[in-house]
């Protein structure tokens, strides 16, 4: 069953094709890679799915229900959609605590008013700092924690949403390997429980280790899509990343 | 003892004004510049009422209050489409056309002139206008509102307020419409500097425009970042350093012909070394 359906986006920034006509098509509970060179369009990419961006053309199907040619940042969340951003954003001057909690508020004003945090809230945000190694850290402030520890929290912020979707932009990039491995065996354990990843990274390894599926992106275009280990011998793949 | 109370109810009104300021710039990371106008029209919609019909002053405070609600939403609406400097340029603007209108609507106004003559409220045969009386009503103004703004920023609702702060566009990410939220926080903190505003009115018995021009929401956001931003009590220590800042320098002995100069030159200063040695003010947990 496809979870998300792309059909001829197109993004420019002054002239430019960020990402030019582009169609894919995601199976729900897969880990789907997106790869490409620098400036290939994948973070815009994701940030047009997440409603970061506009959209100038293209249609995406959610659920192969619910279409949008146009989405506020805030309607991405009731589509199941979360993610994380390749320079981490965090609410640097509130807690780690405070960060797992803010998005465990209710939505609305008169909720987020007077629905106080019960019990359950505390502790699944306890669960949650404690799958990423953070928990003793819970009353410190996010800008004194480490650059790794930042990464883990952004991550668990977005696993406390209990999304469908998790766009994870290079959730690796920069951290210790122990903490790679936590960001790794999330991933995994977020496939068990048949969440659709949609996973952009450079590293080739973790990527042949974690993806089901990958889609090659060079100057906003599709490049080359299919099996991991099939894709990442093709030539013009090989070629975009490494040139002549 | 009128001196110290007198004061007392001077604190109490910008304990107020920095109380409801702190919610929208230090809660909220909106660096709004416009808080005197909304004092203002609370300060003129009870002289007004009080000095040319026959209500009382409660009356003219919910008066304020519902023009404040409505004049707020609307500024409100347009101020939450922008952010950081946009913001704070969006706000200034409104405290212009503010004063402007204070200004030139003679018939209503007075203009420049001012109006004179306001009465000190009455309520249940309790005659307010024994400054004693005066002084516990407006400090019960003020518990309530510290009380309501410490509900406010301890709820859930207040952790909103915070991420939007830190990242008005992450926190969109998870589902929250931010323009209501900014939008609910500015009306809030307007209808408080409207009260202060109906009090100060009732209290001075004269108000001019120049009261609550742009220069008056500086000093009003300089009570909000000295004492702290983002904390409650910082507010109310903010308020009672620069109320009682300028008895110091009379005290220590500044000629009367440039102490109103020389105390805009200290705003100044102390602001300058707060950006410098200490951004989030003397007890703020937030640094702009």
């Amino acid at each position: 069953m496809k979870v998300l359906e792309i059909k001829k986006l197109t993004k420019r920034f002054d002239g430019v094709f960020a990402v030019n006509d582009l169609s894919l098509e995601i199976e729900k509970g897969s880990v789907v890679g997106i790869i490409g060179p620098n400036g290939s369009g994948k973070t815009t990419l994701v940030n047009l799915l997440s409603g970061i961006v506009p959209i100038d053309k293209g249609k995406v199907t959610v659920n192969n229900s619910k279409n949008f040619t146009k989405i506020k940042p805030c309607q991405i969340y009731s589509h199941g959609i979360t993610r994380t951003f390749q320079h981490v954003r965090l609410f640097e001057q509130m807690s780690v605590l405070d960060n797992i909690l803010v998005v465990l508020t209710e939505r609305n004003i008169f909720g987020s008013l007077f629905v106080k945090y019960g019990d359950h809230c505390h502790k699944y945000s306890k669960k949650i700092l404690e799958r990423v190694n953070l928990w003793d850290k819970k009353d410190k402030l996010v800008c004194n924690l480490s650059y790794g520890q930042r990464k883990l929290l952004e991550i668990a912020r977005a696993l406390a949403t209990k999304s469908k979707i998790y766009f994870f932009d290079e959730p690796f990039a920069g951290i210790f390997p122990e903490m790679r491995k936590i960001v790794a065996s999330i991933i995994k354990e977020l496939k068990l429980e048949k969440k659709t990843i949609i996973l952009i990274e450079h590293d080739m390894v973790l990527i042949r280790e974690l993806c089901d599926y990958l889609f090659v992106l060079d100057e906003g275009k599709l490049l080359a899509h299919g099996k991991p280990d099939v894709v990442l011998k093709r030539k013009n793949v090989v070629k975009a990343y490494l040139g002549e | 003892m009128e001196y110290l109370i007198h004061l007392g109810i001077l604190f109490a009104i910008y304990s107020i004004l920095g109380l409801s300021l702190n919610l929208v710039v230090g809660f909220t990371g909106l660096l709004s510049i416009s808080h005197a106008a909304f004092y203002g029209i609370g300060a003129y919609t009870t002289a007004i009422i009080l000095t040319k019909t026959g209500l009382g002053f409660f009356t003219s405070l919910i008066l304020g209050i519902i023009i404040v609600l409505i004049i707020s939403f609307l500024i409100g609406l347009v101020l939450s489409k922008f952010k950081g400097d946009y913001y704070a340029l969006g706000s200034i603007g409104f405290n212009v056309i503010v004063l402007s209108v204070l200004l030139n609507w003679q018939d209503l106004t007075a203009g420049p002139l001012g109006i004179a003559g306001v009465s000190r409220p009455e309520i249940l045969g309790i005659d307010f206008s024994n400054k004693f009386y005066f002084l516990i009503l407006i400090l019960i103004f003020l518990l309530i509102f510290y009380l309501i703004s410490l509900f406010i920023t301890k709820s859930p609702f207040g952790k909103i307020l915070k991420a939007i702060r830190e990242d008005d566009g992450a926190i969109q990410i998870f589902g929250y419409n931010i323009l209501y939220f900014k939008l609910v926080i500015f009306i809030v903190s307007a209808v408080m500097a409207a009260i202060a505003g109906s009090f100060f009115a009732s209290f001075v018995t004269f108000i001019e425009p120049s009261s609550f021009a742009v220069s008056e929401s500086i000093f009003i956001l300089v009570v909000s970042i000295l004492g702290g931003l983002a904390s409650l009590r910082g507010s109310i220590l903010g308020a009672l350093f620069l109320v009682l800042l300028p008895e110091i320098l009379r005290l220590i002995g500044f000629p009367v012909d440039i102490a109103g100069q020389m105390r805009q030159v200290i705003y100044g200063i102390i602001l300058i070394l707060l950006m410098l040695y200490r951004p989030q003010g003397l007890i703020g947990e937030y640094k702009i």
